[in-house]
């Protein structure tokens, strides 16, 4: 039940700040650039009308979708990897004892560091020349791979270096999730004869699937954002092999100082967003219904 | 009566399942190694001298604990304004989010007025609008008003965590009425109902959503590299990522010694703060 309000403008007074900066920076800018994306513009002379001109080029030449699909592949491989390996992480993780919670904070340690640290310390890490990895592989007899030179391997460099990154949330997500999952059940099962794997299937796994539905959805959304890392570790090279959607984006503004083109561009970003958004919604009602039915 | 043969059987399994066990835990402190294992290689890299990087890259330990390339970052770049700019934005962007949190949230959970519904959408809608849309007609707009490179372009885009006031709600929904129309009765004004009596009762919410946001923007390189072109309000995440940039050749160990001034406070407060950091994490999730 709602109170009425002590005064009638109380409640509009209350929310007025909110409105004012949500609209101000979250619903106007959306406007602008959408209005942006019909012009041709660099920041200096004035905006010139070009219709669907800026959609046209990027469609035409191919880097829209070239970039889309970038983008696409770099977040479904740090999807997979970090859901996959966050998931075993807490399978073996959720128990009592200091060398379990030790690595439990280890693993989420990277977390809480900030994206350029982490870009820095793995660019040293995979120095071709001087670094840790390089050496260690040529030590070890093989021949170093080149993980931010090579054009078809870079992009799953930088989800591997994400993947580090994240890992940790989804293991503590999927820890949280297993709170749920009763002991006396599992050891009810245990006693009936079925094996780890056989509880795993039967009754973790159908009671964590709307939490894997969520760091699932999260990790993709949160991924398809990523920028940070492009722009310290590659920027968005080697020819372009790295130059996913917001690398694309700030290159059209600050480099190219083509304002429409990356209106365009943000356009069609933030419609992708949405989609995401959407078939997440779609997702988690459906696995937390088939929770219900369960 | 149990055989020899049945009850050697029996300790075989025993030892094997002890093994196996160690071969977990083995398996687990690797796994471990392989997240401490980077930050321990970038404090040994930032106590070398360029001559160790040059010979011997690979070789774990420095030969002392020098700390010229600490000296290094602190002449390239004005470390302690920087910090001191990027904990005076966190904490401005952290504290503005709670103060307008806590009356939208209040109003929306609370009160009974006309055009509730559309407001709380309005609110939801902008949770699917991040940064990285924004951040290209935002800097139109705040270019010509001349306010790109102050704090106001750091801090007024996230005046409003849309996930914040969301969150706010949730909580303040779970207060009784009866608190509000109590402290009514004894006179108290709206504004002491929401800051005095129930920003307490949602303190648990309220430190949730100040330490994510601090942690977020202390961090953030994205907005700050969008929004300054000079030096005076640059956030150290920025800084050190120049050093880099700046650098030609290996200086590795400068590097280095930068990205320990910028991620050492970070971990320390983690290693200290861990259970409240982890329950906040799950809490977020979990309402």
């Amino acid at each position: 039940m709602s109170l009425k309000p002590a005064r009638a403008y109380h409640p509009y007074a209350m929310l007025a700040p909110t409105l004012a900066v949500l609209v101000l920076f979250f619903l106007v800018p959306l406007g602008i650039a959408f209005r942006n994306s019909f012009f041709a513009w660099d920041l200096l002379t004035e905006p010139e009308p070009v219709g669907l001109g800026n959609y046209r080029a990027l469609w035409a030449s191919g880097e829209l979708v070239a970039i889309a699909s970038r983008t696409l592949g770099y977040s479904v491989v740090v999807v997979v990897a970090s859901l996959a390996l966050g998931l075993g992480l807490a399978l073996a993780l959720n128990r009592e004892g200091r060398l379990y919670a030790f690595v439990r904070g280890a693993v989420f340690s990277a977390y809480v560091v900030s994206w350029v640290a982490v870009a820095l310390l793995w660019l040293w890490l995979l120095d071709p020349q001087a670094g840790l990895v390089a050496r260690v592989t040529k030590g070890l007899g093989f021949t170093p791979v080149d993980w931010l030179g090579n054009p078809s391997v870079v992009l799953f460099t930088l989800a591997g270096v994400t993947v580090w990154k994240i890992t940790g949330y989804a293991m503590v997500i999927f820890l949280a999730g297993l709170q749920d999952v009763p002991r006396s059940v599992l050891e009810a099962a245990a006693l009936d004869g079925a094996g780890p794997w056989q509880r795993f299937r039967r009754i973790v796994w159908p009671l964590l699937r709307p939490t894997a539905t969520f760091v699932g959805t999260t990790g993709l959304i949160l991924s398809f954002q990523a920028f940070d890392i492009v722009r310290v570790m590659t920027q968005g090279g080697p020819v372009r092999s790295s130059t996913i959607f917001v690398y694309a984006i700030y290159e059209q503004v600050f480099v190219n100082m083509r304002v429409g083109r990356a209106s365009a561009l943000t356009v069609v970003f933030f419609l992708l967003l949405v989609g995401l958004t959407g078939a997440q919604w779609f997702l988690w009602r459906k696995s937390s219904e088939g929770r219900v039915a369960t | 009566m149990v055989s020899v043969a049945e009850k050697l059987r029996g300790e075989g399994r025993h030892v094997k399942r002890r093994l196996s066990a160690i071969a977990l835990d083995l398996a687990l402190l690797a796994v471990a190694l392989l997240w401490v294992g980077p930050y321990l290689w970038m404090v040994a890299t930032s106590f070398k001298s360029l001559d160790e990087l040059v010979r011997a890259p690979a070789w774990p330990i420095p030969s002392a604990l020098r700390w010229d390339a600490y000296r290094e970052v602190f002449a390239a770049i004005p470390v302690w304004r920087y910090t001191l700019n990027t904990v005076v934005m966190a904490t401005l962007i952290g504290v503005v989010q709670a103060a307008l949190a806590l009356p939208a949230g209040y109003a929306l959970a609370k009160l009974e007025f006309s055009g509730k519904r559309t407001a709380f959408l309005a609110v939801m809608a902008c949770l699917i609008i991040p940064p990285q849309v924004t951040f290209v007609p935002v800097f139109t707009m705040l270019g010509p008003l001349g306010l790109v490179n102050t704090m106001a372009a750091l801090v007024a885009p996230f005046a409003v965590s849309a996930m914040g006031t969301f969150l706010v709600r949730q909580a303040l929904l779970a207060v009784p009425n009866e608190i509000i129309e109590a402290a009514r009765l004894d006179g108290a004004g709206e504004l002491t109902i929401v800051f005095r009596i129930l920003a307490p009762l949602v303190r648990p919410t309220l430190a949730a959503m100040f330490l994510f946001s601090f942690v977020y923007h202390y961090s953030d390189y994205f907005w700050p590299l969008m929004m300054t072109t000079d030096d005076h309000v640059r956030t150290l995440p920025l800084a050190v990522a120049l050093l880099r940039e700046q650098g030609t050749g290996v200086r590795w160990h400068i590097v280095m010694a930068g990205n320990v001034v910028l991620s050492v406070p970070v971990l320390l407060v983690f290693v200290l703060a861990q259970r409240r950091i982890l329950r906040a994490v799950t809490a977020r999730v979990l309402s």
